[in-house]
């Protein structure tokens, strides 16, 4: 009995020993020298695999960065600032700036669940209704309301609202990927910069039909009509194809375009209440004090609160 | 009695509208003629704004290759060139015409002759093809001119007309062989001479006994014609099925029917060829089916193009009923439903097809059982229910090694399946994934 015990650990350790050898040198012939630096850098980056630098994931976009050795041109978006900073520590190059960024919806709707034009009842999918017939509001150029960025958006930051059918971005959440900017087949998404306070004016309209036609299409449409172009004192507005686009790289948000717009196709978002809106503050100087006023606005509205508790 | 070998289905005929005959849609106060009728890029407008046109008068010209020419459908003066709204809501290139009494141009003739000789060499009538504007009005309106240039080195054996009319309601073309038989014929011979083959092989589906006959009598005159009874499946008349229908032959995939020696060509083509060649009339009416269960009355009508849908329904049943659910443009296989009424009726639409409330609705998307039904239904031995999950997937890559752009879209797929599952649609999405990826790639 002892002795058949023996034998099998014997066999099976010499059978052992000998794929240990072979193993062995499989391994050293078929060693992956590996920069240890890429580990590191996809242990600091979110784990997202949003796709949003244009990489098919984050351990793509670490290898990217440690081949290039700086960070020129790329971007982890999700991440934003600390993330860069620390890549550039582990790099030993220079931080990236770049302004914070946040998705917009550049659609306001006129329509509501009652008011459906077509009953559309295919594919619930944005890129496939595009391909087949001008979508639910009649707009040309605007939201067809499938979803299609909801479903790209790996944060849970864009979701669809039942009444306007257009989908909200959740500023709180989105991380500016990208990945429904390039989900939308209408190229109604765009990337703007957050802004101070994260305070934002822009078009929310991309109809480029003319402006009796545009006007007929959505009451919230963008006509064309430039006095936006006219009133903006820094040249952010620029109107093509009947069709108002401000450049946020320029916008001081003053809003002086807000009011004149004759369709309310301008969207002003993150402004204090209306009864703040009389305050003249539209120069570029006064911006500089907004900020502290803001400030202690919603520090003052939780103070009540627990007062009332 | 033959038909095609793999996959089809067999969906209510409906052909309600048989006995109508063809009547005349009279012209409205203002036309609008997209410029974008026909598979291809659009042409480009040659009138100006207060420009005086003719019935038949070139008003957009083929610059491209894959274009066909379009045609002033009434005579009156242009009010503007402006991107109108088409039948799905799209905005597309067109040309509005405010009518002005009804003045044809010179060189149409207008008698109700019927020539039978034609002299013209097979070039010249291709060439001819291409300043008439002529395209297939089977549906997929490919520019005509096109196909009948045989590319080198390929030759043609068959010639095939497509009369199967083979989507359910659909009735014209069943209406132009019983009262236009004989023009039918002539054009039929006019594209046997342009491509020199020895015969010409007119397909039409047994469930059309009296145009079988009408067509075999009027066959015996002309030579080369051979009429073909075949059994009642859809897709019957899409080209390919046809092609295995008629000589047996499949069309390898990605390869073209020319590559097995057929062209095929509509019936309604034909019939446009004869009044083209013989008549000098260029593609400027349509011969639509206006019909539905729910309506009172069925019609066929003769239109000019770029009448739009409420004129054509105005003149034909008055109104639509309270109920209508929905309006299609083509048969209930592969038809799309028109969004917008107030648009202009173009090249190869063949029917206005009013749905009530009830049958225009879809049943609610259920799981896949894994029945197999769509693989059993696919005329082309496609995968249904793999393309779909490859799209929900993203896997496009797949997609496309599973052959995806051999789909024709005729929608057996969807028609046979018992979860309702949207697979048409779906692989229609993959195939638009496949063919971005594709220009991508390039």
């Amino acid at each position: 009995m002892t002795q058949q015990i023996l034998i099998a650990v014997i066999v099976l350790g010499l059978i052992g020993a000998f794929f240990a050898v072979v193993l062995y040198f499989v391994a050293q012939k078929f060693k992956v020298v590996e920069d240890p630096l890429i580990d590191e850098v996809a242990e600091v980056l979110p784990g997202a695999n949003c796709g949003g630098c244009g990489k098919a994931g984050c351990r793509a976009f670490a290898e990217a960065c440690v081949a290039q050795g700086n960070m020129d041109g790329l971007r982890c978006a999700p991440g934003g600032e600390p993330v860069a900073a620390k890549i550039a520590e582990l790099l030993g190059c220079a931080v990236m700036q770049g302004d914070p960024q946040v998705a917009v919806v550049r659609c306001n709707p006129s329509f509501c669940g009652d008011k459906r034009r077509a009953n559309y009842d295919g594919l619930t999918s944005c890129s496939f209704a595009a391909t087949v017939f001008v979508g639910e509001s009649g707009c040309a150029f605007g939201c067809l309301g499938c979803g299609d960025c909801v479903a790209a958006c790996q944060f849970d930051a864009i979701r669809m609202n039942p009444q306007t059918h257009t989908p909200e971005v959740d500023e709180a959440k989105c991380t500016a990927c990208g990945a429904c900017v390039k989900a939308c087949p209408r190229r109604i998404i765009e990337l703007r910069n957050k802004g101070r306070n994260n305070r934002r004016v822009f078009v929310s309209c991309v109809n480029k039909e003319k402006g009796a036609a545009a006007r007929k299409t959505c009451e919230n449409a963008c006509i064309g009509c430039s006095k936006c172009e006219k009133v903006c004192p820094v040249s952010a507005i620029t109107v093509a194809d009947s069709l108002s686009y401000i450049d946020f790289t320029k916008c001081i948000a003053c809003r002086k375009c807000v009011p004149e717009c004759p369709t309310k196709a301008i969207r002003d978002v993150n402004f204090p209440t209306p009864a703040k809106k009389a305050e003249p503050k539209p120069t570029p100087e006064a911006l500089g004090e907004p900020k502290t006023e803001l400030k202690v606005e919603p520090v003052a509205v939780p103070q009540p609160e627990p007062a009332k508790a | 009695m033959k038909t095609f070998k793999m996959g089809g289905v067999h969906p209510e005929e409906n052909k309600i509208s048989n006995d109508a005959a063809i009547q005349v849609v009279p012209v409205s106060a203002q036309m609008v003629v997209l410029m974008n009728q026909h598979l291809g890029a659009p042409a480009t407008p040659v009138v100006q704004k207060g420009d005086k046109v003719k019935v038949g008068q070139l008003i957009g010209e083929a610059q491209t290759f894959m274009c066909a020419n379009v045609h002033s459908p009434v005579s009156g003066t242009v009010l503007k060139i402006e991107p109108v709204k088409d039948a799905f809501g799209l905005l597309k290139p067109a040309v509005h015409i405010t009518v002005e009494g009804d003045e044809w141009m010179d060189t149409i003739d207008r008698t109700p002759d019927i020539k039978r000789q034609c002299d013209l060499e097979p070039a010249a009538i291709v060439s001819k093809l291409k300043e008439m504007g002529i395209v297939g009005l089977g549906g997929a309106t490919f520019p005509a001119h096109i196909k009948y240039s045989v590319p080198e080195g390929k030759k043609a054996e068959y010639l095939i007309i497509n009369a199967a009319e083979c989507e359910p309601y659909l009735t014209s073309d069943y209406r132009v062989m019983m009262e236009h038989a004989e023009e039918v014929c002539i054009g039929v011979s006019i594209l046997r001479k342009a491509l020199g083959v020895p015969n010409a092989y007119i397909g039409i589906e047994s469930n059309k006994p009296q145009a079988i006959a009408k067509m075999q009598e009027m066959a015996r005159q002309f030579e080369g014609i051979v009429i073909e009874p075949l059994k009642v499946k859809y897709p019957q008349g899409a080209e390919k099925q046809l092609i295995n229908a008629v000589t047996g032959r499949k069309v390898p995939s990605g390869k073209l029917p020319i590559d097995v020696g057929c062209v095929v060509s509509n019936l309604g083509t034909a019939f446009a060829v004869y009044e083209a060649i013989q008549k000098n009339k260029p593609l400027i009416e349509n011969i639509l089916t206006v019909t539905g269960k729910k309506l009172p009355t069925q019609h066929n009508c003769l239109v000019r193009i770029g009448t739009t849908y409420n004129d054509i329904i105005k003149h034909t049943i008055g109104e639509l009923p309270a109920t209508t659910g929905k309006v299609i443009s083509g048969g209930t296989m592969m038809g799309k439903a028109v969004v917008n009424l107030d648009a202009p009726t173009v090249k190869g639409n063949s029917s206005v097809l009013v749905m009530d409330g009830d049958e225009a609705r879809r049943n609610p998307e259920m799981a896949c059982i894994r029945c197999g039904k769509c693989m059993n239904a696919c005329p082309m031995g496609l995968e249904p229910y793999l393309f779909s999950a490859l799209v929900k997937a993203g896997r496009t890559e797949e997609v496309q090694q599973n052959n995806i752009l051999d789909c024709i879209e005729c929608g057996c797929c969807f028609f046979s399946c018992p979860a309702n599952k949207p697979l048409t649609d779906e692989i229609r999405l993959g195939k638009n994934r496949v063919r971005a990826m594709m220009a991508a790639k390039k």
